[in-house]
């Protein structure tokens, strides 16, 4: 039994109404009461970098708003009256129907409403996301599942070096639309064509092209492993499954191997995007060797508080390129039971052998009481959200806001993945020290 | 029908006061229909876009206590709004100059298994963690839809552990699927500070005075303000203790920024300890802020200070006034705001000058719970001129479509996530988030002045809607925005 939660670090299920969101042109329909939408965004968007309503989200969202009569009756006619209506109202090329607790605990027949529509001819899907059944990065492969199972279509010939991207979760990640921009670029870099689904681009279409792709890759420690297998099954498409977020020379330079690999590009042509990207890195790099050594201005040792995307990411940068020492690591998100032991070993195989404690959950004070524990010689770096900041300010420590939620910055398209985001990365935490006294 | 504060819930809005979320029609036509005798019923929509719930309005004003804590008894989603009410916590205290600390809440994290045998174990952890944790005054049990459904027994979980938790443990009933109207949650919130926490007065303050607000930010002009004629506001609920709302019953009198929050929590301790509630219409703009000062000054025996004080604000506030009108002539505005504001504000932008072509109301309350129709809205049906008038539960679809037809040079809103909207569509969009927007004279006369600085730049506004498209199908701009309302004919 999870125990209870301070300091919310994501959200339920229905949080996956985020993700379709964030495909251009799809439109979410929430079966659910009338307060669940408006808290999932002012969470995850809002009160997460301000990140928007966007084309169609906030309360523009259509929504059942189920009460009394739902709850008791039944809410499938109210259900099919609002997708009705929605297909009429909303500009959209896909609609998803997602449900929260009520329609969950009270048992109305989804599939069934969907199912009618899509003999009709709509682009209508359904998933069953009530919040009880697990938090949003449970929702996010449910939602894939749907996607798979109701909407893609098998596509015939795969299209060569054309790659689905499938990394962190839109709005949970404030950073995720400059993290996937910089990654599709990477991949561009070494000739791949990707497909990136979320944020500005082709929205459904892109989503259309899935079952066309040469291979996905999956830029994930856990999170979208099943979406893969599941791609793999139904389309027979391979999958990459790379386990870090790449933050800095060290790891993208791996990851950009890993693919090139995969992808069966000439070696020579990764070692030539990585030699040019490395160059033009270092020679910032270089220019940043002059504060960490010419200072006092450095931080004691860091702590991550994210989900294992940037709990993991951040911490192999921060180890193996900036050369810091790791005192503990919180992973916030659920992670099933049969994944621990891969991210317990990436958390144990870091350059010069080093090793970093890992905690698992998401109580924010769980968190608190583990870091009031313990000693800190110099004044700690902590990268968590704006929860931790409080903790920070006690431990006399330097906060940066890099997760859920980041309600201290608005954050557009800014990323840390990446050789440019690693250099963004050093910029902030140097910022933050250097703006501590002045 | 008086405020019952032996039962444990206060009944919906609905059930209390024949609250509505749909009506179009005109502003008399609503104030006739829902005047005395007379009964209203409620439009249902067949399509809706998401609303927003009692819990958030109950949790809103709870998490904001300084030292009680919060249990949301709940699947982690429904403390999404938790990140919200904490950065407006952050920024009262950084302006009270407090320190910064997070809001104390606790969110039970129900799971599935909890849903088929019951969440009271997980409730239990979550009381006892917060008492542990916290070291709270008092701690606030917020329900939800699914321990609704359910039907946890809150009660008796909270009696099991009386000994164990020596502080008041108190449920708040704000299931969001009870209400569409989401003030009810105020109300939850408000039930259980008076059934759990208020005492009966020791002794009567005869200076104190019970400031209803949301984030205070108005606390040195209202101290001013009170000053004059000797009284000391208290700002509740959020920022205050568990030891200042536990003797609001010795107060002098109690008043409100916005009736929608403070009705049911004036009227219950007019009823219950005898402190006056000033029914007057909200203070905003100068009729507003005359009636509710001379509201609080015939409650305390003070009205010859109340005008000399009003004669004072007027005189460093009329030629101001006099620009203002002149620089808004022929200006045109539509608003959209919750009942109260939406209210006040049409008395508000009539003193500026602004013509309104149609209020939207987030829901409406035929009446308050002392008995009589809200009368903002009574004095704003008297004036000669009638205008389109529309209840929703911020139903963006109604609006857009609205606000396209209309063309007005400005939109005035109150809530999160509706401003924008007209923004996008190129309109100038004034957000009234600050409760204390236009309060008072010179309060009027600073929004004022922001609407001229709004106006005078629409760079950001008109280029934003050169480019983005907004979600509604070309079909839907051809139909009657309340196309998919269903109401008795108006
Ligand atoms: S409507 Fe119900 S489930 Fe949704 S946020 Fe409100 S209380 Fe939670
Ligand atoms: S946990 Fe359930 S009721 Fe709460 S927001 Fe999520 S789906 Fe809605």
């Amino acid at each position: 039994m999870a125990g209870v939660i301070e300091q919310i670090r994501n959200v339920c299920a229905l949080g996956a109404l985020q993700s379709v969101v964030a495909i251009e042109r799809a439109i979410p329909i929430i079966h659910a009461g009338p307060g669940c939408g408006q808290k999932l965004w002012s969470g995850l968007s809002n009160g997460n970098g301000f990140q928007g309503a966007g084309y169609v989200g906030g309360h523009s969202v259509p929504c059942t708003n189920a009460t009394e009569q739902e709850v008791v009756f039944g809410g499938e006619e109210k259900l099919r009256e609002t997708v009705a209506n929605t297909l009429k109202v909303m500009d959209g090329d896909l609609f998803v129907i997602l449900t929260g607790c009520t329609s969950d605990i009270v048992g109305d027949d989804v599939g069934e409403v969907a199912r009618s529509f899509r003999s009709s001819g709509a682009p209508v899907v359904y998933v069953e996301t009530g919040g009880f059944k697990g938090d949003n990065y449970f929702g996010h492969e449910l939602l894939w599942d749907a996607l798979i199972d109701q909407f893609l279509e098998p596509a015939g010939k795969a299209e060569p070096g054309l790659v689905n991207l499938f990394s962190v979760l839109p709005y949970q990640d404030p950073y995720w639309t400059g993290t996937l921009h910089t990654i599709a670029g990477l991949l561009r870099s070494i000739g791949l064509i990707p497909n990136v689904i979320y944020g500005p681009g082709e929205g459904v279409a892109s989503l259309r092209k899935v079952p066309k792709a040469q291979f996905n890759l999956l830029l994930s420690p856990w999170v979208g492993l099943k979406t893969v297998q599941r791609l793999e099954e139904k389309f027979g498409t391979p999958y990459l499954h790379y386990p870090t977020l790449p933050i800095g020379a060290t790891e993208t330079g791996k990851f950009l191997r890993a693919v090139g690999v995969q992808a069966g590009i000439p070696s020579e042509t990764v070692e030539e995007a990585i030699r040019r990207e490395e160059a033009r890195y270092y020679y910032y790099v270089e220019r940043s060797a002059d504060l960490l050594f010419e200072t006092r201005f450095l931080p004691g040792h860091f702590v991550t508080v994210a989900d294992s995307f940037y709990a993991l990411g951040l911490t192999k940068f921060l180890i193996n390129d900036l050369g810091l020492i790791p005192e503990v690591q919180f992973v916030t998100e659920a992670v099933p039971e049969q994944y621990r032991p891969l991210i317990d070993a990436e958390f144990a195989r870091f350059d010069e052998g080093l090793v970093s404690p890992v905690h698992y959950g998401a109580d924010g004070g769980t968190v608190r009481d583990e870091l009031a524990r313990r000693t800190f010689r110099e004044r700690p770096l902590i990268l968590g959200s704006s929860w931790d900041r409080v903790t920070a300010r006690k431990l006399n420590g330097y906060p940066l806001s890099v997760a859920m939620p980041v309600s201290d910055r608005l954050v557009l398209s800014r990323t840390y993945a990446g050789y440019e985001g690693a250099l963004r990365l050093t910029e902030d935490i140097y910022s933050v020290i250097l703006s501590s006294f002045q | 029908m008086a405020i019952n504060l032996d039962i444990t819930e206060a009944p919906t809005r609905e059930t209390r006061l024949g609250s509505i979320t749909g009506y179009s029609g005109t502003l008399k036509d609503l104030v006739a229909r829902t005047g005395c005798g007379a009964s209203i019923k409620n439009g249902d929509r067949t399509f809706s876009q998401a609303s927003s719930c009692s819990s958030g309005c109950a949790q809103t004003l709870l998490a904001g206590i300084v030292d009680a804590a919060v249990v949301n008894h709940a699947p982690i989603g429904c403390a999404g709004d938790t990140v919200y009410h904490n950065i407006a916590n952050q920024y009262g205290r950084f302006y009270r100059e407090w320190g910064n600390k997070n809001i104390q809440l606790v969110n039970t994290n129900m799971e599935e298994q909890d849903t088929v045998f019951g969440g009271t174990e997980k409730l239990r952890e979550g009381i006892r963690e917060a008492f542990r944790r916290f070291a709270p005054k008092a701690i606030f049990v917020t329900t939800s839809c699914a321990s609704g459904i359910i039907g946890d027994d809150i009660k008796g979980v909270i009696s099991e552990l009386t000994d164990e938790v020596p502080v008041p443990v108190i449920q708040v009933s704000c299931e969001g699927f009870r209400s569409k109207v989401w003030a009810s949650g105020f109300d939850a919130a408000f039930h259980a500070i008076l059934t759990g926490i208020v005492k009966p007065p020791v002794r009567k303050r005869p200076e104190l005075v019970n400031m209803v607000n949301f984030r205070g930010s108005a606390r040195a002009y209202i101290a001013r303000l009170f000053g004059e004629l000797g009284l000391v506001p208290r700002f509740v609920v959020p920022f205050a203790t568990v030891e200042e709302l536990a003797t609001v019953s010795e107060a002098a009198v109690t008043a409100t920024v916005c009736t929608t929050l403070g009705s049911y929590f004036g009227t219950a301790l007019e009823e219950n300890y005898g402190v006056p509630y000033v029914k007057a219409i909200p203070p905003h703009g100068v009729a507003g802020i005359e009636a509710w000062l001379r509201g609080i000054g015939a409650a305390v025996g003070k009205e010859s200070e109340v005008e000399a004080l009003i004669d004072k604000e007027r005189a460093a506030t009329d030629a101001d006034l006099a620009e203002l009108r002149r620089r808004f002539k022929g200006k045109r505005a539509v608003l959209g705001m919750g009942p109260s504001y939406a209210q006040s504000y049409l008395g508000v932008l009539e003193e500026l000058g602004i013509e309104v072509l149609h209020a939207a109301s987030w829901h409406y309350d035929p009446r308050y719970d002392y008995g009589e129709q809200p009368p903002a809205i009574v004095r704003a049906a008297s004036r000669e001129n009638d205008i389109t008038f529309s209840v929703g539960d911020q139903q963006l679809y109604e609006i857009t479509n609205t606000l396209s037809r209309l063309k007005p040079d400005l939109y005035f809103s109150r809530h999160p996530g509706s401003s924008v909207w007209a923004a996008k569509l190129g309109i100038t969009a004034v957000p009234v988030i600050d409760e204390y927007t236009a309060f008072g004279h010179r309060g009027l006369v600073n929004f004022g002045w922001r609407i001229v600085d709004a106006l005078t730049n629409r760079n950001f506004v008109t280029k934003l809607a050169d480019r983005v498209k907004l979600p509604y199908s070309g079909w839907w701009y051809g139909q009657d925005p309340y196309a998919f309302l269903d109401q008795e004919a108006v």
